[in-house]
């Protein structure tokens, strides 16, 4: 079993060079990567199913060296129940975007470059889940980063190329303080594998393992879009090609999370920052939703309710409860299907109407029922309603905060209905306006909503193009994963609480080896 | 475990220098940032290494230093290596788009900007977008160090990168600085 765990990072590196190489041949190219994350999907179906029965985490040292010294890779219930639900994204945004491409004979997404950036990527966020030690992490953290550096100035336009930068830098700035605090934690610790980490820093002074806390969670705030570090975002998501925007808003910050989740739970079990984390977290939820209700332009509205419910997933770390720590996995899986699926939804509606502007586009009831029906679906569960998957995850998010019962978890349970009654407001007025507005009432609600004229891209309108079928299906593959996780909300909650038990406690050395039969 | 007190400063000075460098709006200048801030960074991990000057070979006699962070530090330079080279290649394509390496504001600021203009009748310096061209190092240098050539302008030469490019211009008259 352990033998296929590496498979998840060398496929997707081998499927990259094959389509690569195959650069002039389309159809090759969709075939590889296809195929490749495909076999993935299995795997890492095959590994979730043996870790979750098992009960038992799967680590494999690889070359041989002894556990501490060499590369870990450490697959347990949270690594591959992520790598399940990213490689179903992938595998969903990657079918989106071969009808796009078919459709528009590749004007703005030159082909031969996206499919292999488009597998690194996908290897760079398995071996990031998957990374048993820090500077492997950060391995990961670096291929997923350069390819996406190459997906978000796809086709280098000028538009492209300004947001580009910004997110590249802001990037740039992040991996170079990820580094620096590895360095600094193999200073005080002599070691860079997670295990032996969280084993010896109880041993340190608080003030170092404070410093060093404090300087993983800065680095990884940013990649996780946790105010006040998340205002790149916005700028530089909304311009990328919709697929590209949708595997970006669904799976990169959420690298970014998980990488919070170990660092809170396994390496820094002792050092408490819970409150500084909760005051954070309901600034990030308060202030990306503000963001959201002033736009006027579908893509930035996702952009900032995206950094909102990051807010929600931070508040669960600091709840620090098993029971919390499960409610917050949940309801990351929850967001990045959700969230996918509402840019792709978006997508759609960007090639039937011409624009993403919720002043412009009306209609779209009428026009266009299953683009309708595809945008709802999500956006009532991204709004928490009853009985979605976004309300379960809120809801068990919200009880464990009420059973520790502090008077600041009563004032983050109060800011998180609030955000969720606003994230709410924000999709259904779009949904008013755009889907629901007929053409011929545009003049009367012109007056009510005169107040978003000025807000950014609120006019910009490009040309209406087809949708292939395959974009439809692919959209609509993943609105029925996303009421999936509502329908099996039960068993994939047990997962969540199984994983949330078990990353609170302390691992030993010894165990890994057993582990990976050392 | 005693490290030497120059590397230290030394990596404290570029970690500086860096910051500094990537606060600019050229791009140049913020790669030079990066390339410092990288160095810096492997630096750090040369100083947690212990006592310097000793071999990292085991099985040596006498002392050996760890060679852990020596595994490290080369991953991070070939990984800081390709992403200078990225950087570069956006550098080249940014200046071949705008005649500019700089960093131009979010239009989507700009329009904030400009609503809340009306509201308030002075803003602060950042508002005097003009002058940030200056910045610049490739604008206004008479021997512009960068010919732009578009694939048409090689025969034999066939890319498929996308097909917004400028115009070609003849080598002879590309003199880049009359932008601005």
């Amino acid at each position: 079993m352990s033998g296929l765990v590496p498979l998840l990072v060398t496929l997707p590196l081998l499927g990259a060079a094959i389509a690569l190489i195959a650069g002039r041949h389309r159809k090759t190219q969709v075939a590889v990567s296809i195929t490749t994350l495909t076999i993935v999907l299995v795997i890492a179906s095959i590994l979730l199913y043996t870790v979750d029965v098992g009960g038992q985490p799967i680590a494999v040292s690889i070359g041989g060296w002894p556990i501490p010294f060499g590369i870990v890779l450490y697959v347990d219930r949270l690594a591959a129940l992520l790598v399940v639900v990213s490689s179903v994204v992938l595998l969903a945004v990657l079918l989106f975007s071969v009808g796009q491409g078919a459709a528009d004979g590749d004007d703005d997404t030159p082909v031969s470059i996206f499919h292999p950036s488009y597998l690194i990527l996908a290897a760079g966020i398995f071996n990031a889940f998957i990374a048993g030690d820090l500077f492997n992490l950060y391995v990961g953290f670096e291929i997923l980063l350069v390819a996406s550096y190459v997906l978000i100035t796809l086709g280098s336009t000028e538009s492209r190329i300004r947001t580009g930068v910004v997110y590249i830098v802001v990037s740039l700035v992040s991996s170079i303080l990820f580094l620096a605090s590895i360095a600094m934690i193999y200073g005080a610790l002599g070691t860079v594998n997670m295990v032996q980490i969280s084993q010896r820093m109880t041993e340190l002074p608080q003030d170092t393992q404070l410093l060093l806390h404090l300087m993983l969670l800065l680095a990884f705030s940013i990649k996780a879009a946790v105010f006040p570090l998340s205002f790149w975002l916005p700028d530089s998501y909304p311009t990328a090609p919709a697929p590209v925007t949708a595997v970006f808003a669904g799976l990169l910050t959420k690298v970014g999370v998980y990488a919070l989740i170990r660092t809170e739970t396994q390496l820094f079990a002792e050092s408490d920052v819970n409150t500084l984390l909760m005051i954070v977290a309901l600034a990030t939820m308060i202030v990306g939703v503000l963001g959201a209700v002033a736009q006027a332009e579908l893509k930035r509205i996702l952009s900032f309710t995206l950094v909102s419910h990051i807010g929600y997933m931070v508040f669960g770390l600091a709840i620090a409860t098993p029971a919390a720590i499960g409610a917050t996995i949940y309801y990351m899986v929850h967001h990045i299907v959700v969230q996918t699926t509402l840019f792709l939804a978006v997508g759609l509606v960007e090639r039937r109407a011409g624009s993403t502007s919720i002043l412009r586009v009306t209609g779209l009831m009428r026009a266009a029922p299953v683009i309708a029906v595809l945008y709802f679906i999500p956006a009532v569960n991204l709004g928490g309603l009853p009985p979605f998957s976004g309300f379960i995850g809120k809801f068990a998010l919200f009880d464990a905060a009420a059973k520790v019962g502090t008077p600041i978890m009563m004032v983050l349970i109060v800011g998180g209905i609030v955000t969720s009654l606003l994230t709410l407001y924000a999709l259904m007025r779009a949904w008013n306006l755009s889907f629901w507005r007929e053409e011929e009432d545009s003049a009367e609600t012109e007056s009510r909503i005169s107040y978003l004229g000025g807000a950014p891209a609120a006019g910009i309108q490009t040309e209406r193009r087809v949708i292939p079928r395959i974009m439809t299906a692919a959209t609509t593959g993943m609105v029925i994963v996303t009421v999936a996780l509502t329908v099996f909300a039960g068993p994939l909650y047990g997962v969540c609480e199984r994983i949330g038990a078990a990353l609170l406690e302390p691992m030993s050395i010894s165990q890994l080896e057993e582990e990976a039969g050392q | 475990m005693s490290v030497s007190l120059a590397l230290i400063v030394i990596m404290a000075v570029l970690f500086a220098c860096g910051v500094y460098a990537m606060l600019e709006r050229s791009l140049t200048r913020v790669l030079i940032g990066f390339l410092l801030l990288g160095n810096a960074a492997n630096l750090l991990l040369l100083v947690v290494m212990g006592e310097p000057g000793l071999a990292p070979f085991y099985g040596a006699e006498g002392e050996v230093s760890d060679p852990l962070p020596q595994a490290l530090t080369l991953t991070a330079i070939v990984i800081t290596f390709a992403v200078s080279a990225f950087l570069l290649a956006l550098i080249y394509r940014s200046w071949q788009l705008g005649q500019a390496d700089t960093v131009t504001d979010d239009e989507t600021d700009i329009a904030v900007r400009e609503r809340s203009l009306g509201a308030e009748e002075t803003m602060d310096d950042e508002a005097e977008l003009g002058g940030d061209d200056a910045t610049t190092d490739f604008i206004g240098v008479d021997t512009s160090p960068i010919t732009v050539l578009g694939s048409r302008d090689v025969p034999g030469l066939v890319d498929d990168a996308p097909t917004d490019r400028p115009a070609p211009r003849r080598p002879g008259s590309d003199r880049g600085g009359d932008r601005s």
